[in-house]
């Protein structure tokens, strides 16, 4: 097929924020991530965990606890004493009321989710109704010294168990009074250490279970406040702890790391006496396990070291498939990096800044796997920063690397760069138009002359670029039936005719850019879009989804193309199907039209279409085979994906023209440096 | 790695705190049960305590006036408890009793020092003149009369054990800063008078003794923070004059600049022991502590220290410690673990002791222990300095023991005595030797032993012989005899034993050892004991007693079948051994000739001998070789499984010099034919494969460097070519 001069980039200083708190929506099938930035994440089990929302975190607003309440809805609380609930549909913080006790430490719903407890700094916990349109306070219960780290109903809703520092505290929901007071400590004698309860769960049967600072998870009889087991996992804290709906499994995290499930097994076999057994040890973080949650096929961690690792429970699982596969998520399902293709310039995306680099060249070529000497190095052209708390939700460099597009929760900028030579000029492009923000995507026109913004309710906003510095509200394009969600990825034509957007209920609509029509919605699959692309040449939509299959659409005709209809008869091969991270770009070869280049994190993927589809029996990765192979005996070989995993993990690629690629990429071991020390754990002595 | 645990108080000793009338503790004893404590206070109280409960079950008090002058032990046997009140007044109740003023009384003769009470031996008494007599015995007749055996010397400490089935009472009395130690045995009503060696300007704080093989350790702390080791045998025929004991350091109580003045001690194993006393640190106030010892690394393993200040007693029963802190009596649990350097360097798997007995059993301690504490090997220059010191010593001492004078002198003395005599003479001086002589001696001894078989045909002391060559470090030069003899008894077990044992054996009977092994029939060797440790990982044992079954099942066929049935086997059974598949030899001579394949030797000297080998067995050994060069090439490293196993470097050696040395006679042996040809195969195959994997070297190398190409910059353009 060729070859490919490729930048390889590992200049991108992207550290992820770690994994302050998961939340599994009760009998749902959603999972709430809170980082310690205060970015919020909803990732969809039904859509091969798919990272579906991202709320851009905020300096002010850090999330201790979040919790599911009402069916779908959203809480988060932190130290910033307030609670607010997220709008998953707008993607932002909806709404904040005052808990008035200090920083917020937990939170917990009740299990219809009609009211929410929260355990303040004062001692003091807290509760509140959840009503449509918000939460209001309903009362205090009893109050005592030393701040409420954690809380947990029983499942009855008669009483809340809440965690503090030496003690733990069962209180009677109708009187608001402590009925029960727990020493944690009260065996160790004259233990100097004080103990923090870290993480409490209130079982029906009315143990509670509790893991703290000692690292120990112990049961408690609450009627009588006696410890019932005690079982010591780690000689650190062990930091969280989550109880699977049927109450027979616990999964619990340590600041070692480590994170350990406890299952409720008979003594005996045939044996109606049960006890907590710790059964299995599972290792998958470097840093402090501050989140864990247990949905019901799953055991899930989430580290300090930005990972969230979703472990499936093999003997929940039916067969092996998809949800079978042990996962890990460091980075986001979304591209940071964009990329101005004509000037050779990447746009790297951080929470609170932008980076703009310029790639070096080479004038010499080679043979595959070598690498070239450099004539002109990488060079670090502009940093932007992010004025205020607000993190940045999306930004965007145009193809001829003079506008720089970003957006936060409540400001849009654009900038004008000029290249004089060897130096850069930044100008703010002043008067933009008022639209309604936060901004979830940006798009310029492969022509650079106008900008397209993804906005809430299905809108997208078309700027015109003016020169030398200015632009201009031209239109905006709606769903014709409308849509609460935003959208959040955008695909526009080589030929300026045609826009793609994608909204939060995975509905793509294609609007005409000519006359700003809504032209046609392509038809809906249930799974979310994970990337979508025009075709230059053919104005095929190429569309990527979460459960990896791969559909193109062609526009004009208002149809699948033939290609993908074939692709859907004969099926993808089914180690393509099983890969388990989404495709997050999707981009094409104008010289070569048959093309489709795609990349997820560990791979990249040049999709020939005029090749044959490979069937479950041919090898899928064949690469390395078919550079052994004669060139006469590759022939019959060659399938229609031809796979590189030499890049990883893989952020972004793109074609820069015809035989120039760039990949960036990430390697864990830069950010795992960029970490504070784990906890210092003896190999060796004793 | 000992460790203290969590400590509770057990009882406070104050004037409100339930033990009353000041003065401290007196002792504490084991109770009539586990997790039972006998407390005894300087007044007139005795208390027993269940210890996990923290919980008085029983107290009792004499009168006002009277006072418990000997702490209160319970008759294990009888549950009844013992106690001496006025020195003279003995009384025995029961748990039941209330009033000690109504319980059975006896006016005894004499001032008693302590009652010591064991657990199937019924309680002793010591009285303060150092006479014993067992309970019973002095219940006959209270009056009795009770001799003075230590004239003006003070009891400073006793201690009893059961040896067997008999008591032994051990005890240590000073007078003018001598100390001496008497042990006495009840049944056979002996008494051994020991002095013990001085300490220049220090004397003994605290005594501790153990019994273990019939050799009592006794452990003193002396004023000059050491703890001195001293072995006392028991073995002693004859009543002897008195003996000085020597003394060795067991440990030192000081670790990096500090100092320990120790005031009471304990042993919790054989390895650590617990001191109790203050730890001086230069410029700063001194504490009291708690310390557990390692003595087998001389390291300090924990301490804990004791603010409130103690009454320098200590005592541990059950793996508990006991001590008054303050106006309390403490106690403290610890965990002893026996230390390795598995367990130092955190590699020890973790072994949970399966259950934790209560008392420390010495019979556990491992052989090792008395080499262990001395030191090996001695320079040969120090004997003699050694026995110049012990010279002057003489001077100094008043008598000394004449046979630490000379061994040869006593050797001497035994020729003519009675074998019994003579062997029982010979233990004795290996128990005390002195540890620099000690090779010395041993080579003496085992001289003396073997002199005597020489002169006397049907004498052959195996299991002495097999004992010393097993424990102590023997080599071929220091009894150069042992050998022969073995060899002439055809001993094959002790030929094993020191060709696996003996650095130096010359060639010349390694060769012989080889004609015996390969000559003794196997049906011999399956009667005796060998150590088949090298030889059971790989040889199939099970396969040989298969065989052993098919024969016996076939006795009941006819004879022209069982004919044939053998005849097949007997070609299937060359083939195989051909193939390398069994063994040509049973495990026994296996596992000998293993024992000469590992001994050291010099191929030029080695070689003249190994030609006097006859053809037949060369040809035996041979095969055998064979057969393991085979087993050694089946695995990817080369080795074979086991503890002392051949290496394929040995295998190949002494092929070779096999070979060298009958070389004519192979070639001319008919039998030999075939092994010389499948050996021959053998070993072409082998070149032939390593060549072929000399060929892939280069290109495995060259995939290595691939792998470990240089990590990337952070950008770099590389050429990336799809197909």
């Amino acid at each position: 097929m060729g070859e490919f001069e490729v930048h390889r980039v590992r200049f991108f200083g992207l550290v992820p924020a770690g994994v302050r708190c998961l939340a599994c929506q009760p009998r749902g099938t959603r999972l709430a991530l809170a980082r310690t930035d205060g970015a919020v994440e909803v990732y969809s089990f039904a859509a091969n965990y798919f990272q579906e929302k991202v709320i851009p975190g905020h300096d002010s607003r850090s999330v201790e606890a979040l919790c599911w309440a009402a069916g779908d809805r959203l809480f988060g609380a932190g130290l910033n004493g307030e609670v607010t609930e997220y709008d998953l549909a707008r993607l932002c913080a909806a709404r904040s009321v005052d808990g008035c006790g200090g920083p917020i430490w937990s939170m917990a719903a009740n299990s219809n989710g009609t009211q929410l407890a929260i355990g303040c700094e004062d001692g003091s916990v807290k509760l509140f109704q959840v009503v449509p349109g918000g939460i209001e306070f309903e009362r205090n219960l009893d109050r005592r010294k030393g701040r409420i780290l954690c809380l947990s109903w029983h499942p009855s809703d008669t009483h809340i168990a809440a965690g503090s520092i030496d003690i733990l505290r069962v209180i009677d929901v109708s009187s608001g009074q402590t009925v029960q007071r727990i020493m944690v400590n009260y065996h160790v004698q004259k233990v100097k250490r004080e103990c923090v309860v870290w993480s409490i769960a209130f079982l029906s049967s009315g143990t509670i279970v509790t893991s703290d600072s000692f690292g120990r998870v112990q049961f408690w009889d609450r009627e009588r406040g006696t410890l019932v087991e005690s079982h010591t996992v780690s000689t650190s804290a062990v930091l969280s702890l989550a109880v699977s709906e049927e109450e027979d499994s616990i999964i619990v995290g340590t600041s070692t790391g480590a994170t350990y499930q406890f299952q409720l097994l008979p003594v005996k076999a045939g044996s109606l006496e049960k006890r907590w057994v710790r059964t299995k040890p599972f290792q998958y973080h470097t840093h402090d396990v501050r989140a864990v949650a247990h949905s019901s096929t799953a055991l899930i961690s989430g580290g300090l070291d930005a990972q969230l690792v979703i472990r499936p429970l093999m003997e929940k699982m039916q067969k092996k498939g998809y949800d079978a596969a042990l996962r890990k998520f460091t980075f986001p399902h979304r591209r940071l990096v964009s990329c101005a293709r004509k000037a050779r310039l990447l746009l790297f995306q951080f929470s609170q800044h932008l980076e703009l680099w310029r790639l070096g060249s080479t004038d010499e070529t080679g043979k595959d796997g070598e690498v070239l000497p450099l004539c002109r190095m990488p060079e670090h052209l502009v940093q932007l920063k992010s004025k205020g708390p607000e993190h940045i939700y999306c930004s965007c460099v145009s193809p001829c690397g003079s506008w720089v597009a970003y957006s936060t929760a409540s400001r849009f900028h654009l900038y004008r760069v000029q290249y004089e030579g060897n130096s850069v000029s930044i100008k703010k492009v002043p008067k933009m138009p008022k639209l309604l923000l936060p901004a979830y995507q940006l798009q310029f026109s492969s022509d650079s002359s106008s900008l397209f913004v993804a906005s809430a309710r299905g809108a997208v906003h078309v700027l015109q670029l003016l020169e030398p510095g200015g632009c201009k509200h031209q239109h905006t394009l709606r769903p014709p039936s409308g849509s609460p969600e935003a959208v959040y990825l955008l695909a526009s034509s080589a030929d300026g005719h045609w826009v793609a957007a994608v909204s939060g209920d995975w509905a793509i609509h294609i609007y005409n850019l000519k006359c700003f029509k809504h032209h046609c919605l392509v038809p809906t699959y249930s799974c979310a879009v994970t990337a979508l692309a025009i075709h230059p040449v053919t104005n095929n939509l190429v569309i990527a989804y979460s459960d990896q299959q791969l559909f193109e659409f062609s526009i004009p005709e208002k149809q699948y193309t033939a290609w993908s209809r074939t692709v859907q008869s004969c099926g993808l091969h089914r180690v393509w199907l099983e890969r388990d991270s989404p495709i997050t770009h999707i981009t094409f070869n104008p010289k070569n039209p048959s093309h489709i280049l795609l990349h997820d994190i560990y791979m990249f993927c040049v999709l020939d279409k005029s090749l044959p589809l490979p069937d479950n029996s041919a090898l899928l990765m064949n690469q390395g085979t078919l550079k052994q192979l004669p060139e006469t005996a590759r022939k019959r070989q060659l399938h229609a994906f031809k796979i590189c995993k030499k890049f990883q993990p893989l952020l972004f690629a793109d074609l820069l023209d015809e035989n120039c690629l760039v990949m960036v990429e990430r390697p864990i071991m830069d950010i795992k440096t960029q970490l504070p020390l784990p906890i210092q754990q003896k190999k060796f002595g004793t | 790695m000992a460790a203290l645990c969590e400590s509770f108080t057990l009882c406070g000793l104050g004037p409100g705190g339930g033990l009353g009338l000041g003065g401290g503790l007196l002792a504490l004893e084991p109770g009539p049960d586990p997790d039972h404590v006998l407390l005894t206070d300087r007044g007139r109280t005795a208390t027993l305590f269940k210890v996990s409960d923290q919980k008085p079950l029983g107290c009792w008090s004499v009168k006002h006036g009277q006072v418990i002058t000997c702490p209160v032990v319970c008759n294990f046997e009888t549950h009844e408890y013992v106690a001496v009140h006025d020195d003279k007044v003995l009384r025995i109740w029961k748990n039941q009793d209330i009033n000690l003023d109504k319980v059975f009384k006896a006016t005894l003769s004499a001032d008693v020092y302590r009652i010591h009470s064991l657990p199937n031996g019924g309680p002793v008494v010591l009285f303060k003149g150092g006479g014993v007599r067992t309970l019973d015995v002095l219940l006959e007749a209270p009056q009795q009369e009770i001799e003075n055996v230590i004239s003006d010397e003070v009891i400073k400490w006793s201690e009893a054990f059961m040896e067997g089935q008999q008591p032994v009472l051990i005890f240590a009395t000073e007078k003018d800063g001598d100390v001496f130690v008497y042990v006495q045995k009840l049944k056979m009503n002996s008494l051994h008078r020991y002095k013990l060696e001085q300490q220049e300007s220090s004397k003994p704080l605290s005594f501790m003794a153990y019994i273990k093989k019939q050799i009592i350790t006794l452990l003193c702390l002396y004023s000059n923070d050491s703890v001195y080791k001293v072995l006392i045998p028991l073995q002693q025929n004859t009543e002897e004059e008195e003996q000085i004991l020597p003394k060795s350091l067991l440990l030192n109580l000081s670790v990096s600049g500090s100092v320990l003045k120790g005031t009471s001690f304990v042993v919790l194993d054989k390895d650590h022991i617990a001191v109790l006393g203050t730890l001086a640190v230069s410029g700063e106030e001194s504490k009291e502590c708690l310390t557990i010892w390692n003595t087998k690394f001389q390291t300090l393993q924990t301490s804990k220290e004791l603010p409130l200040g103690t009454s320098g007693q200590l005592w541990c029963y059950e793996e508990k410690f006991f001590f008054t802190h303050g106006k309390v009596l403490t106690v403290i649990m610890y965990k002893c673990e026996t230390s390795s350097l598995a367990a130092a360097v955190g590699k020890l798997k973790d072994s949970q002791t399966p259950d934790v007995s209560s008392f420390v059993n010495w019979n556990t301690l491992e052989d090792e222990e008395l080499a262990a504490s001395l030191p090996s090997e001695q320079p040969v220059a120090l004997k003699s300095e050694s026995r110049m010191s012990l010279r002057s010593k003489k001077n100094t001492v008043a008598k000394v023991q004449p046979d630490t004078l000379s061994v040869g002198q006593l050797l001497l003395n035994l020729k003519n005595a009675s074998t019994t005599v003579f062997e029982d003479e010979l233990r004795q001086l290996m128990s005390k030797v002195q540890m620099p002589d000690l090779q010395a001696t041993i080579g003496c001894v085992v001289t003396a032993l073997i002199n005597r078989c020489k002169t006397n045909p049907k004498y052959y002391p195996r299991n002495f012989l097999l004992q010393i060559v097993q424990t102590q470090d023997l080599s071929y030069s220091l009894c150069p005899d042992l050998m022969a003899v073995a060899l002439e008894k055809k001993d094959v077990y002790l030929l094993q034993i020191c060709l696996q044992r003996f650095p130096d054996i010359p060639e010349e009977i390694t060769c012989a050892c080889l004609k015996v092994f390969l000559s003794i029939s196997e049906a011999y060797l399956q009667r005796i004991d060998v150590n088949l440790e090298s030889v059971i990982c790989y040889i199939d044992i099970e396969l040989n007693n298969k065989e052993v079954k098919t024969e016996i099942v076939e006795n009941g066929f006819n004879v022209e079948l069982e004919q044939d049935i053998w005849d097949t086997k007997i070609t299937k059974e060359t083939h195989l051994t051909a193939g390398g598949e069994f063994c040509p030899v049973g495990p026994q001579k296996a596992a000998l000739l293993n024992a000469i394949l590992h001994s050291a030797y010099s191929e030029t000297f080695l070689l003249p001998h190994l030609k006097n080998l006859p053809a037949q067995q060369a040809v035996l050994f041979l095969r055998y070789l064979y057969y393991l060069y085979v087993k050694c090439s089946e695995k990817i490293n080369t080795a074979l499984p086991g503890i002392r196993c051949p290496t394929i470097s040995q295998i190949m050696d002494w092929m070779c010099l096999v070979l060298d040395a009958h070389f004519t006679v192979m070639v001319m042996l008919p039998e030999a034919k075939g092994l010389l040809s499948d050996l021959h195969k053998f070993v072409r195959a082998q070149v032939r494969f390593y060549s072929e994997l000399n060929k892939i070297e280069g290109s495995l190398r060259e995939l290595q460097r691939l792998n470990h190409q240089k990590d990337p910059q952070t950008y770099s353009i590389e050429v990336l070519e799809l197909i």
